[in-house]
């Protein structure tokens, strides 16, 4: 059984929670006792039906103003798959809400109404799930049963979505009519729309194939922690632990270590169960190396003929999280892998309209939820990829050092 | 078809049914939490690991030897003693503690009882009030991370709450000002007087715990497993006969099969009914369970909705 991270957008309106909801209800995932406390609840404030957004809203704010604060997880699991849902609010926060639960997901599901159609906010959810290069995208269009199961205004729908994700780079894209409240096409085949030949969502994310997203072919490990035991029978050993960001490592192979450049060979891959062969991104291993050099937490080990750039100079995109704006000349830490330095905002090239996609190059600042392209100067050189190569070693955050606030993500564009 | 020898011992090693380059979910999330341990080691000036004796805090010893293995764990284990445990618990855990050579430091609720700090709560819990002695441990020896095995299929309110959770100077939890956590670059800066809570299990679930157990053959205490023992029925929830949870005379006593689902405050922690004595058969049970388990096991989370949420926002964990 392998893992599949999920996350969703929406507003308070579209069907979200019902639909979150409804997928744990239909796979066993809801407990007696949660689903007696929400009908209890429900049934005190007086609501007509079983109110499923009540499983997932989990703060006392959230319930008595019935919004959705924060990003909420989830979890499921079929005989398949084991599934964690990012369940992001639509609304308030939402590039900050969004770019976390999308940052690690394999696929991203996108709402809309079918009878209001493509609103501002479908687009925004999509842009930004290919902005965070979530590898497989699906558009749900629900409520299909409030618009008598047309599948002319479901046709309208998905052909003007196709035109506009074909501006983005969107790899993978599917499009569902559903009706999350009556259960149609979310984990039984809808009887309301046999004009529709594809499969419900949840066979969708049983078996999307999700085992060639992850990069192979880099080999990227960023040094986590040094291991020194300090114990008698042990005290020649060093490892490098660290969790494989790209690549399959082999025992033998010629290594480099950046930023230094010093070549060596993977001497052991190990791991508290033992020895083993190979390594690949998630897993997290000890490296031992053939010769004594001199590594750190914040190096990066790869190989010698497929390195990431070593720059102190970065091009970005960002999203902004903070409170106070972005403005070049606005010093900042930056931590990217297990790297972290402070860095200068050398400028910002413009700020994008993730509504019209326009490039507004006039642009002074970032302000909170803003996005942007910047060029970044660091104190030390970071080992960076290309975030569309690789999402491990191309992301980055940026911390306010007087407030220790997360104040930015980070995209990068390029590094010369 | 049989495994090639050598890849049979070591489940991380790729078996001949799996596609070369993939992991199973419960190995995904292994490396996951090994990734945050090590995070908190690297960055963070002096953290300790809590560690109860219960099932979800042994898993989380576990991920941390594996975690720096071959050397010792770096960093104390911390037990806030409600002085109401299952004596089966607090044997495991010091046999655990002496196992692996750590250290391991006590908070005392009985102690901070007698010194007047905290007052017993009418019902008998101290799961509330075990709050203030482990914000005074934690202060007392200088903790400023504290590693927990919180998962968040627990319960609604932690459903939302970051694995890099971060207190202020009263160690309280603000749910509205969460720190944003991408591609797992965690944030770990704190002002003097802050402490962070890390939930490096944030992402596991009950079965997935269980299934852990079972996979990497793990050793947890007997009472997790099925045994005949005298026991009574309150509030429709069997709890057995033992020094701290004492029948009324209006409870009739009768011999029953069951395990414990949870280890709690001894004087409110139910069993259920349940005839799984093995890893594989509690797995089994779990998966076919239909009621959570703090619900079926747990007298003081059933008292209003947000039960969980207060005590977190006074410094709970």
């Amino acid at each position: 059984m392998d893992l599949l991270r999920l996350a969703t957008a929406g507003s308070v309106d579209d069907g979200k929670s019902t639909l979150i909801g409804r997928m744990l209800y239909d796979s066993k995932s809801i407990f007696t006792d949660q689903l007696e406390a929400i009908e209890r609840t429900s049934r005190d404030r007086g609501d007509d039906y079983t109110d499923l957004a009540l499983l997932t809203d989990g703060l006392r704010a959230e319930r008595e103003q019935g919004i959705t604060i924060d990003v909420a997880y989830r979890y499921f699991a079929t005989p398949k798959r084991k599934f964690i849902v990012a369940d992001t609010p639509g609304h308030i926060q939402y590039t900050r809400n969004m770019v976390t639960g999308a940052s690690t997901a394999d696929v991203g599901i996108v709402l809309a109404d079918a009878r209001k159609g493509l609103i501002e906010q479908s687009r925004r959810h999509a842009f930004l799930v290919s902005l965070l290069q979530v590898p497989h995208l699906v558009l749900a269009v629900n409520k299909m049963d409030l618009v008598d199961w047309s599948e002319e205004v479901y046709e309208s729908i998905r052909a003007e979505f196709v035109e506009f994700a074909s501006k983005l780079q969107i790899s993978d894209l599917t499009v569902i009519p559903m009706s999350a409240l009556k259960g149609d096409n979310v984990v039984e085949r809808s009887a309301n729309m046999p004009w529709y030949q594809g499969a419900p969502l949840l066979h969708h994310l049983e078996n999307v194939h999700i085992a060639s997203d992850r990069n192979l072919v880099d080999v990227r490990f960023p040094v986590q922690y040094v291991i020194r035991p300090h114990q008698n029978r042990n005290q020649d050993y060093r490892g490098y632990a660290g969790q494989v960001a790209g690549g399959v490592l082999k025992t033998g192979d010629e290594v480099v270590v950046l930023p230094s450049g010093l070549g060596t060979r993977i001497a052991g891959i190990e791991t508290a169960d033992g020895p083993v062969e190979e390594a690949f991104a998630p897993m997290s291993v000890v490296l031992r190396l053939e010769d004594d050099l001199d590594v750190s937490r914040g190096d990066m080990i790869c190989r010698p003929n497929n390195r990431p750039s070593v720059s102190q100079d970065i091009d970005a995109m960002v999203c902004w999280m903070g409170d106070s704006p972005l403005v070049p000349g606005r010093k900042l830490a930056i931590k990217h892998t297990t790297r972290t330095a402070r860095t200068l905002v050398k400028e910002l090239q413009y700020e994008l309209n993730i509504n019209t996609l326009h490039r507004n190059q006039e642009a002074v600042d970032l302000r909170l939820n803003e996005i942007g392209r910047v060029r970044l100067r660091t104190t030390s050189p970071l080992m960076a990829d290309e975030y569309r190569r690789n999402r491990a070693t191309g992301g980055f955050v940026l911390i306010d050092e007087a407030t220790n606030a997360t104040v930015g993500a980070g995209m990068i564009v390029g590094a010369d | 078809m049989k495994p090639v020898a050598g890849e049979e011992k070591n489940p991380m090693a790729r078996t001949a049914h799996s596609p070369r380059y993939s992991l199973s979910h419960l190995k995904t999330l292994e490396a996951e939490a090994i990734f945050i341990i090590r995070e908190v080691a690297a960055e963070l000036e002096r953290p300790a690991l809590m560690f109860s004796g219960g099932k979800d805090s042994i898993v989380m010893l576990e991920l941390a030897r594996r975690a720096f293995a071959p050397a010792r764990i770096p960093f104390p284990v911390l037990h806030i003693d409600t002085g109401h445990n299952f004596d089966e618990v607090l044997e495991h855990r010091d046999r655990e503690v002496k196992r692996l050579g750590l250290t391991l430091v006590v908070g005392s609720v009985q102690e901070a009882i007698d010194r007047g700090v905290v007052r017993e709560e009418p019902n008998g819990s101290r799961n509330r009030i075990q709050t203030a002695v482990l914000l005074e441990t934690a202060e007392k020896h200088g903790f400023t991370a504290l590693l927990g095995g919180a998962r968040r299929d627990e319960e609604k309110a932690r459903a939302k709450e970051r694995v890099f959770s971060f207190r202020d100077e009263f160690g309280q939890w603000d749910p509205k000002s969460q720190r944003p956590e991408v591609w797992g670059l965690y944030n770990t800066r704190v002002h003097v007087g802050e402490s962070i809570r890390v939930f490096p299990i944030s992402n596991w679930t009950e079965l997935d715990i269980w299934s852990y157990i079972e996979q990497e053959n793990i050793e947890v205490p007997s009472l997790y497993y099925s045994h005949r023992r005298p026991v009574f029925r309150r509030n429709s929830m069997l709890f057995a006969v033992h020094r701290f949870c004492q029948p009324r005379p209006s409870e009739e006593v009768f011999e029953a099969e069951i395990r414990y689902r949870t280890m709690g405050d001894a004087t409110l922690t139910a069993a259920v009914p349940s005839a799984a004595a093995t890893p594989a058969q509690v797995r089994e049970e779990v998966a076919g369970t239909r009621l959570t388990e703090r619900g079926a096991t747990r007298g003081d989370d059933q008292v209003s909705e947000a039960a969980m949420e207060d005590r977190k926002k006074e410094g709970y964990f």
